[in-house]
């Protein structure tokens, strides 16, 4: 397992359709709109989420690829495999100066936890080396264009108390978005990495997950979401080539007119096909290499 | 300013929590020195030298929007992984969300530009090898490059900053004419002085045309 040695920057486009990507407490859990242009939103913290749900699916509690926060949903297989014997290094005896104990202590969480190693975490002691700053960082994902949140009426045939049994049925409701793509931002810093000891294959890992990421988080709010495009820039030099919003500029999402499900220009988008996505290579920097996942 | 910079920084959203309200975070009207230190810190920074904030122009008009995100109430406690440490295992070490939740609001900025102007010093670590011309070189050069140690943020790190250098012949950015006039923006977060205990030091912060020029952190206008 050796640490990434280079700098990467990514574009992440996914979509839904009739769905609730990301419900705001706020506003009574219809998805979250920006106020100022009405586009939606998606939180950063709701995408390390499913990340996080995607590593513990797919690596069951292998050693070294536990995952700190856990959702309960999320069974906990960890029983599963023997611990690996070799990571005991239990030197309490010694008692070092608190510091080396704190460093100690967030070298073996980075070591055992994917999510510690990639987002960091904040461990309290009295020193600051408890704080892990994690090489990942995602941005806020914004739709491309407005979206309008529906709300559905939807009944349910039975009811939750026996002295409503008269009324027979319960109304509930339901925000979904007909159609939104989103596009969010990613940084991966090298150099972070070096701390955390985050290697190429967590790296592997992480673009599986953004690939994957909503196979494996069906449910009856989301609605279809899909993966769209993982647009990834590598840069040669560990702190970058490039400005990243220079890269970020290079990628294009433009809406086309009479897209498949969109026959009179103007209309709403209802699906990718009504979406074109270029990326403008000409004026790619020298030391940035641009990798499309998918 | 000898060895000055100057740092053109932007971005969507800023979140610059005042101390007071750091539970449902509210941000600061601007930057504050301390979240800019921290931004051209992620260009370079070295034991040997220490940024110091000379100024601060606001480029764009002071708006807010408030974001309610699910949070997790508690810190890891050290105890905890010291006890799976010596256990050996991970099951037992974990935070579930569900029992530890905590809906929290913040108010954060909207489309955010500032131009940083900032100096360095030269610290007690500074070797023999270490001079001004050199750490400044370095700064410019991978400013110019968009080069960073990790990408700067807006106060937390979901907002991330765009940065370009301004260089000796270029003009600066001009500021929004809302910009124009006089501003008492009360007492703002200057630094936290980790000298002496990590105490925070608070500034009277004043806006004149967007420009906001920061004091020394050692200066008597500045309170602990």
């Amino acid at each position: 397992m050796s640490v990434i040695s280079h700098r990467y920057e990514f574009v992440y486009l996914f979509d839904v359709i009739n769905g609730n990507p990301n419900g705001d407490p706020d506003a009574g859990n219809l998805p979250r709109l920006d106020p100022e242009t009405n586009r939606g939103l998606v939180t950063d913290v709701a995408l390390k989420r499913k990340i996080r749900n995607y590593v513990a699916l797919e690596q069951e509690g292998a050693p070294g690829y536990a995952i700190y926060m856990q959702e309960k949903s999320v069974l906990n297989n960890q029983h599963k495999l023997a611990y690996e014997a070799l990571s005991i290094t239990p030197e309490a005896k010694k008692l070092p100066k608190e510091e080396a104990k704190a460093r100690e202590l967030t070298a073996w969480m980075c070591k055992n936890f994917f999510d510690v190693r990639a987002f960091g975490a904040v461990m309290t002691t009295e020193v600051n080396a408890g704080q892990v700053r994690g090489p990942v960082q995602i941005a806020f994902a914004s739709s491309i264009d407005p979206v309008l949140p529906m709300e559905i009426s939807i009944t349910r045939m039975a009811v939750t108390n026996e002295k409503d049994l008269e009324k027979e049925r319960t109304m509930g409701r339901k925000h979904i978005l007909p159609y939104g793509l989103f596009r969010v931002h990613g940084f991966v810093s090298a150099k972070l990495a070096e701390r955390t000891g985050f290697s190429d294959e967590d790296l592997q890992l992480l673009w599986r997950a953004l690939t994957n990421l909503f196979e494996h988080d069906r449910s009856a709010s989301r609605g279809e979401m899909a993966a769209r495009k993982l647009i990834v820039f590598e840069h040669e030099h560990p702190m970058g080539n490039a400005p990243a919003h220079v890269l970020f500029d290079m990628v294009k999402v433009e809406r086309v007119d009479g897209g498949a499900e969109a026959p009179e220009p103007g209309s709403p988008a209802r699906g990718f096909a009504d979406y074109r996505v270029s990326i403008d290579r000409s004026s790619l920097p020298a030391g940035v290499t641009i990798n499309e996942m998918f | 300013m000898p060895y000055g910079i100057k740092l053109h920084i932007w971005g969507e959203r800023a979140l610059f929590t005042r101390p007071e309200m750091k539970v449902e975070r509210v941000s600061y009207d601007v930057i504050t020195p301390s979240a800019a230190r921290g931004i051209i810190e992620t260009i370079h920074w070295k034991p040997a030298i220490r940024w110091v904030v000379d100024s601060i122009q606001v480029l764009r008009p002071i708006r807010f929007e408030s974001i309610r995100r699910n949070e997790v109430g508690s810190k890891l406690s050290a105890a905890s992984v010291g006890k799976a440490i010596k256990a050996g295992r991970t099951d037992a070490l974990v935070s579930y969300v569900e029992e530890d939740r905590q809906q929290r609001a913040a108010t954060v900025l909207r489309d955010v530009g500032y131009v940083i102007s900032a100096h360095f010093e030269l610290t007690s670590q500074a070797g023999p090898d270490d001079n001004e011309g050199k750490h400044l070189d370095i700064f410019n050069r991978r400013a110019r490059k968009g080069q960073c140690f990790q990408t700067p943020c807006l106060g937390t790190r979901e907002f991330p900053a765009n940065f370009a250098l301004i260089e000796n012949s270029d003009s600066m950015p001009t500021p929004d004419p809302s910009m124009a006039g006089e501003r008492d923006l009360g007492w703002m977060l200057h630094d936290i002085d980790f000298a002496s205990g990590m105490t925070s030091r608070f500034f009277r912060a004043r806006m004149v045309n967007g420009l906001i020029e920061v004091p020394p952190l050692a200066a008597d206008e500045v309170h602990s």
